[in-house]
């Protein structure tokens, strides 16, 4: 499914950042370089996150893609390059 | 063999927080049965543990963390470095985990298909997630697993607790049991067994008796090497001086009728103890209100205590609480612990037309102080039974 047309960077954002606060991460503390690591963001989280961007903008993130995203911005970027 | 003493308790239950509120309120003759069921209704995890501690938990474990940390402070172990963590572990019973976990996924997968079952699922609903989440949260490197012997589980973790601080596996294990299984299918599912009360009401020994009502909880018990105690001047609340377990293997849910493992645990617990009939001034019965439970425990009693059994004192803590499942043996462990500082022997609420075939002291309706001969601490027996036909019974002793 591509809906790129229609998806935009704030977008995106907006939704990895609801669902890292969710998690129980520290809003103040987001932005685009954030690690995830900083904000205690685990592998069980980024499954979570997964299944929120699949739901979402239909962009599947595969295990080897959770390994290499390290930021909040590489979330982004990922999804935005898929969606 | 080594000493081992308890140095904290902590409670969750439908009597409220903590493990003095349940003793103070259940010795005053209150009963949190509400509607057929007694949940633990002001229980906020929040104020125990993070929101991402709270949502990596299901009910179950949520109780059992916010047990620990009562038990935890109160045993002084929240600082880092009171005894090496290496040798502390977490031995969590419960008759079932999470249940509402797993309902509510299997709930998502029905409606939304496979993609939508949460990544959370297992390390939310798996029966050790109790142990583990205990662990992780205070660092405990030693032992570390969860007991699975239904309504006897509370009592089989604090027992395996005993016997690998005996053998100097640990120096300190936090042990106990949790549950939260008010849930649709686990009443559907016991009713279907025609296990729980029509009525609604928790009357052990009572004539009337039709069944259990369903509690929820968590109880755990810092058990400490006497060693390890004196060491770090921790002051003992009590001893945990024996331990038996056996199986009925009779029938996968009704107990023995002539209570033979039940009183084969009793005695198993006395020899462990070292003691005989004498040494013990009050039973905390397993006492569910169910028409063969209480039935088959009196005659466990008599048949392990013989003559003694007609002249100490027995109370349920069921007819205040319901029945926690796999959090009772934990719970009543702790209402034990502090009825002996005590030396009250709580009452069995609800308990209005004695069963003429149940003729022991069952304490019906008010607590009542029980005698201690000189020279010698408090003493008395927590029995849990469980479906599977097991039986688990612990010794305690006053500090």
């Amino acid at each position: 499914m591509s809906t790129s047309d229609t998806i935009t960077t704030e977008h995106v954002q907006k939704v990895v950042y609801d669902a890292l606060e969710s998690f129980g991460a520290e809003p103040s503390q987001f932005a685009p370089g954030t690690t995830f690591e900083s904000l205690d963001i685990d592998s069980l989280d980024l499954a979570e996150l997964s299944q929120v961007v699949a739901d979402e903008f239909g962009v599947v993130l595969k295990g080897e893609d959770m390994k290499r995203i390290k930021t909040i911005g590489d979330a982004v970027s990922t999804i935005m390059d898929r969606a | 063999m080594r000493d081992v003493v308890v140095t904290g308790v902590g409670a969750v239950t439908p009597l409220g927080a903590g493990a003095h509120t349940l003793h103070e309120r259940w010795a005053a003759g209150v009963c949190a049965v509400d509607g057929g069921e007694a949940p633990c209704a002001d229980f906020d995890p929040l104020s125990t543990m993070s929101r991402k501690e709270a949502r990596r938990a299901d009910r179950f474990t949520q109780l059992a963390l916010a047990a620990a940390d009562e038990a935890m402070s109160g045993a002084g172990l929240t600082e880092v470095g009171a005894v090496p963590p290496e040798r502390i572990g977490s031995i969590v019973g419960t008759g079932i985990g999470g249940l509402a976990t797993l309902e509510s996924n299997q709930e998502q997968l029905l409606d939304r298909g496979a993609s939508a079952v949460s990544p959370l699922a297992v390390p939310l609903m798996m029966g050790n997630a109790g142990a583990a989440a205990i662990a992780l949260r205070y660092g405990l490197l030693g032992p570390c697993f969860g007991v699975v012997s239904a309504c006897a589980a509370g009592a089989n973790a604090i027992g395996s607790a005993l016997r690998a601080i005996q053998s100097g596996e640990a120096d300190v294990i936090i042990a106990g049991g949790a549950e939260a299984a008010l849930t649709p299918l686990s009443r559907a599912s016991f009713a279907a067994l025609d296990a729980t009360s029509h009525a609604g009401i928790s009357r052990p020994f009572d004539v009337r008796r039709d069944g259990f009502v369903m509690g929820e909880g968590a109880g755990m018990l810092v058990l400490e090497s006497a060693e390890s105690a004196e060491a770090r001047g921790a002051r003992p609340l009590g001893r945990l001086a024996g331990y038996g377990t056996t199986c009925d293997a009779h029938h996968l849910t009704a107990p023995d009728p002539a209570g033979a493992g039940a009183a084969r645990a009793i005695s198993a617990a006395l020899r462990d103890a070292g003691i005989g009939p004498d040494g013990i001034d009050y039973v905390n019965a397993h006492g569910t209100s169910t028409p063969l439970n209480d039935r088959a425990e009196t005659v466990a009693l008599k048949t392990s205590l013989g003559e003694r059994a007609g002249a100490i004192p027995v109370s349920s803590l069921k007819s205040s609480i319901g029945h926690l499942l796999g959090a009772a043996g934990a719970v009543e462990a702790v209402a034990t612990i502090l009825a002996l500082r005590d030396r009250i022997a709580p009452p069995t609420l609800g308990l209005e037309e004695p069963d003429p075939d149940l003729d022991l002291d069952y304490v019906p309706g008010v607590a009542r102080p029980f005698d201690v001969p000189e020279g010698r601490p408090a003493r008395a027996i927590s029995n849990s039974f469980g479906f599977g036909g097991h039986n688990a019974v612990l010794v305690l002793e006053a500090a």
